[in-house]
């Protein structure tokens, strides 16, 4: 099976987070299409693991998802604070940086 | 090995479409639940790939904890449930498609021209690669220190997100 398939799909997939992070103006979405792109990077590291028959891809795969969970819980509770201080989760209206 | 083939299209075809449901969908919580099918979905690659833990991983850690956390996030920023198409957009969309499509194009073009004929070849000793005990075996002799600093980053992570969201 030629690894190239898994290598576009994963393309696609970071490539579509790219737009959503681009695109988005709700700080959620843009959160998880930043995790579509982190999978996509995932989906790489085990494809050639596989294909060289090595394990340590999929040991930083593993990695990447704990990097991911952390991320998450940060982003989340940045989130609730642009929330709380503006009202709104629209990342537009966040034009300042003192607070 | 044509099944492998077949079990890749389908499961990519609906990876695919459900990663354009995600950036596209007007409704958070639709959004949120088309990424459980990407999420589901490679998972299935992993499978499909022969790395059963990290597709069980992928299972317990995406789909069970940070989807649940994603919705949290919904819930608390009260994200309306339904909204006229394009409020969740900004208005550089278009900009966005054209950058992300041009990346997609340079991609697929090198990845053809760089890893044209490599194959991945599947076999029963594979199975064994990525075993649970493999890679746990792996990551407390190879990479045991950068998993002690990973715990740490998990953990500083954590206590900043509750000092973040702290109402005091």
């Amino acid at each position: 099976m030629p690894i190239n398939y898994f290598l576009i799909l994963s393309a696609f997939l970071f490539c579509a987070g790219a737009y959503g992070v681009l695109a988005r103006r709700n700080s959620v979405l843009v959160l998880m299409s930043i995790e579509l792109m982190l999978n996509a990077v995932n989906l790489n590291l085990v494809a050639f693991s596989t294909q060289v028959q090595n394990v340590s891809g999929q040991v930083f795969a593993l990695f990447v998802i704990t990097i991911a969970a952390a991320e998450v819980g940060i982003g989340l509770a940045i989130v609730l604070l642009i929330y709380r201080n503006l009202r709104s989760p629209d990342l537009d209206r966040v034009e300042q940086l003192k607070g | 090995m044509w099944e492998q083939e077949v079990a890749f299209w389908i499961i990519a075809v609906a990876m695919a479409l459900a990663a354009i449901g995600v950036v596209r969908s007007d409704n958070v919580v639709h959004a949120a639940l088309y990424l459980v099918v990407v999420l589901a979905g490679s998972a299935a690659q992993y499978i499909l790939l022969l790395a059963e833990f990290v597709a069980w991983v992928q299972v317990l850690i995406y789909i069970g904890a940070i989807v649940v956390l994603f919705l949290f996030g919904i819930m608390l920023t009260r994200a309306p449930m339904r909204e006229e198409s394009g409020k969740l957009d900004n208005d550089q969309r278009l900009a966005s498609a054209v950058v992300s499509l041009f990346l997609f194009g340079v991609l697929t073009v090198f990845l053809v021209d760089a890893f044209q004929g490599d194959e991945v070849k599947f076999s029963d000793d594979l199975v064994k690669l990525g075993s649970s005990a493999n890679v746990g075996e792996s990551i407390f002799r190879e990479y045991v220190i950068p998993f002690e600093v990973v715990s740490m980053l998990l953990l500083a992570a954590l206590v900043g997100a509750v000092a973040l969201a702290r109402k005091d």
